[in-house]
């Protein structure tokens, strides 16, 4: 394995670990409002997943967990701080907060609330880089819990029906907020939805960064090759409540333990290690902490909006 | 100038539109192999090929997000509703993805669409297709609501909803697909936002929208014989809304009656209503009426069904009512 390649990932998983330990932080202490739904356990999912594609012709689009996605795009840190903490200087100037990320010119877009309903407009970005003729792709993540949902089925049938190079990732944590998956799904291979419409299907392993990438890596070019869509089931696990406002009663503590085991980011951790790149770690974990902390500062520097400025983002020329 | 049907009017925009800008796309539920449900885009399979002319499934949700993705990326499409009963349906999309992604993104994403069908009832089509929806959206910050009457507005303002880089919801009617009127030779656009007087008058105020202006101009008609003259304001955009042009007719007349499908409760007829009399205060000789729809679920028979909806005499008691006759 190339040692670059595991430092790269090693070192965009843990942006993303600190990011959300940051977030938690600040939410406790009041600084983030609403919702703050955090990513920690599924580093590997985004950042697997986003390596395997080229951000300047391929798009990303997610569901309301989207901080990772939005880093493992290429997100600065520091205009996401702002954009929890309310800030004009957020990636979407305090609009969206934790929710609604957004990073058009990297090709993140978004940052979604309603479970499912980003599955049609993913499709859609997919006809149009089809009719662009780009040989782009399309990422959708969803969670296990937009699988029942209408338009999670009416945006791959029309996926299917097209023929378009649309990969709809489903990061299958085992629960739809605080329902576990055996309540919502008859089966626990999530991929199996595919042979309807149909679609291609394919599953990975969410702790293993190298098996996400591979498997979207085969969807990727199944879809640059063959206008072929895919549904993928990516078993993952958050370590964290559904929310901040979710102190976790469904599930026991040892398995909470008995999952972090397998951490994703601790598994790379332990390759560099057993190699002998101590000191590579220590400067990842370095600058990592100084990317955060630099952002994180900045962020809280930052101006709220300016009040005169509400209405704007309404319409086009408001 | 030719006088030519709505249909063909809307079908006309829609063909120059997508002869001007290739990146101008119809998709929607018949709208290719059928002409349209109700023939609105006759002849553009042919002439603009199945990359342009999208029939899709019975799926509005999903073709509506759909054209929302294609429309984030830098296409224009229009997004067919067979009627706006449909987009119950996808009503999620227009409201809570259309209509926020701009605002949530802080700027970054622009949504060129433009959705339209047949809005209001028809003829005895029963209770789930006979929704006056158009309040719904003209509630929703981030839409343009359009809800024109002739086929000369029809056309331009389909062509300026088609270039305008906003949300637009195009609210057709499909009792008056086959009503007839001059449309110019030339080419034109009428802005969104601006309304129309189709009659001049000085006693009275009607206002309306959509089909209903050729109801409004029905009873002014009838009113001539009480020695009555209505004004007939033709509000063609709800949002954004013609102020000026309703309170400089309320000022004149001092005396308005809004005409409408919707139900009363929560209409947008009550909102002008309110705007008219917080605006107009001293300038009002009597409180505004405003006729709707009776408060039920359209039934089917066509005796009860003419109950339901305003009616000319409806309408005249009203104006009779404000005029204190």
């Amino acid at each position: 394995m190339d040692i670059s390649e595991i430092a790269n990932f090693y070192r965009k998983m843990l942006l993303i670990r600190r990011f959300e330990e940051e977030s938690a932080r600040l939410y406790t202490e009041r600084k983030i409002g609403g919702f703050l739904h955090l990513y920690i356990g599924q580093e590997a999912v985004a950042v697997g997943a986003i390596s395997a594609i080229n951000l300047s012709t391929d798009y990303v689009i997610s569901a309301y967990r989207c901080h990772g996605h939005y880093l493992a795009c290429g997100g600065s840190v520091e205009a996401g701080f702002a954009e929890l903490l309310g800030k004009d200087t957020g990636c979407a100037k305090g609009r969206g907060g934790s929710m609604h990320f957004y990073d058009v010119k990297n090709h993140y877009y978004g940052g979604w609330g309603i479970v499912g309903a980003h599955v049609p407009v993913a499709a859609g970005m997919a006809w149009a880089v089809k009719k662009n003729k780009t040989g782009g792709v399309v990422l959708c993540f969803i969670g296990d819990g937009a699988i029942n949902i209408g338009p999670f089925h009416e945006g791959l049938s029309l996926a299917a029906l097209w023929g378009l190079p649309l990969i709809v990732i489903i990061e299958n944590n085992y629960f739809s907020m605080g329902t576990p998956l055996h309540k919502t799904s008859p089966v626990e291979d999530l991929s199996i939805r595919a042979l309807g419409y149909p679609v291609a299907r394919d599953c990975a392993d969410g702790f293993d960064v190298f098996d996400v990438r591979d498997c979207v890596s085969r969807a990727v070019e199944r879809a640059r090759s063959k206008n072929q869509t895919t549904l993928i089931d990516i078993k993952c696990y958050r370590y964290r409540g559904h929310s901040m406002a979710d102190p976790g009663t469904y599930r026991t503590k040892e398995e909470v333990e008995e999952m972090k085991k397998k951490d994703c980011i601790l598994q790379l951790e332990k390759i560099l290690l057993d190699k002998g790149y101590q000191s590579l770690v220590e400067k990842i974990k370095k600058e990592v902490e100084e990317e955060i902390t630099t952002g994180l500062s900045r962020a809280e520097a930052a101006k709220f909006p300016d009040p005169a400025t509400v209405t704007n983002y309404v319409y086009v020329n408001s | 100038m030719a006088v030519i049907q709505i249909r063909e009017a809307i079908r006309d925009a829609l063909a120059e539109e997508m002869r001007r800008d290739e990146k101008v796309i119809l998709l929607g539920e018949e709208v290719g192999e059928y002409d349209g449900a109700y023939k609105c885009s006759r002849g553009l399979l042919k002439e603009f090929g199945p990359d342009r002319v999208i029939d899709t499934p019975i799926a509005e949700n999903g073709f509506a997000g759909l054209g929302i993705g294609m429309a984030f990326l830098g296409f224009r499409p229009v997004v067919e509703f067979m009627t706006f009963n449909f987009s119950l349906i996808a009503i999620d999309q227009i409201i809570n993805t259309a209509a926020k992604a701009r605002l949530m993104s802080g700027g970054q994403l622009t949504c060129p669409i433009v959705f339209r069908g047949a809005g209001g009832a028809a003829k005895q089509l029963a209770a789930q297709h006979s929704n006056s929806f158009e309040h719904f959206y003209a509630y929703t910050p981030g839409l343009y609501v359009v809800a024109p009457s002739t086929p000369y507005d029809m056309k331009g303002l389909l062509k300026t909803a088609i270039r305008d880089d906003n949300i637009v919801c195009f609210f057709e009617s499909e009792l008056t697909y086959s009503l007839r009127g001059e449309v110019p030779d030339e080419e034109y656009l009428i802005p969104l936002g601006k309304g129309d007087i189709k009659k001049e008058g000085k006693d009275v105020t009607l206002i309306s929208w959509s089909k209903n202006v050729h109801l409004a101009l029905k009873v002014a008609e009838e009113l001539e014989q009480d020695n009555i003259d209505a004004e007939v304001v033709d509000l063609r955009s709800l949002r954004p809304l013609d102020k000026d042009l309703i309170f400089g007719s309320v000022r004149k007349t001092n005396r308005v009656v809004v005409i409408q499908e919707q139900h009363e409760i929560s209409s947008y007829g009550s909102y002008l209503a309110y705007l008219i009399q917080k605006d107009c205060f001293d300038y009002l000789d009597a409180p505004v009426e405003v006729v709707s729809s009776l408060e039920v679920p359209m039934p089917y028979s066509l005796s009860l069904e003419e109950i339901v909806f305003p009616s000319v005499a409806r309408c005249k008691e009203a104006v009779y009512s404000v005029c204190y006759l």
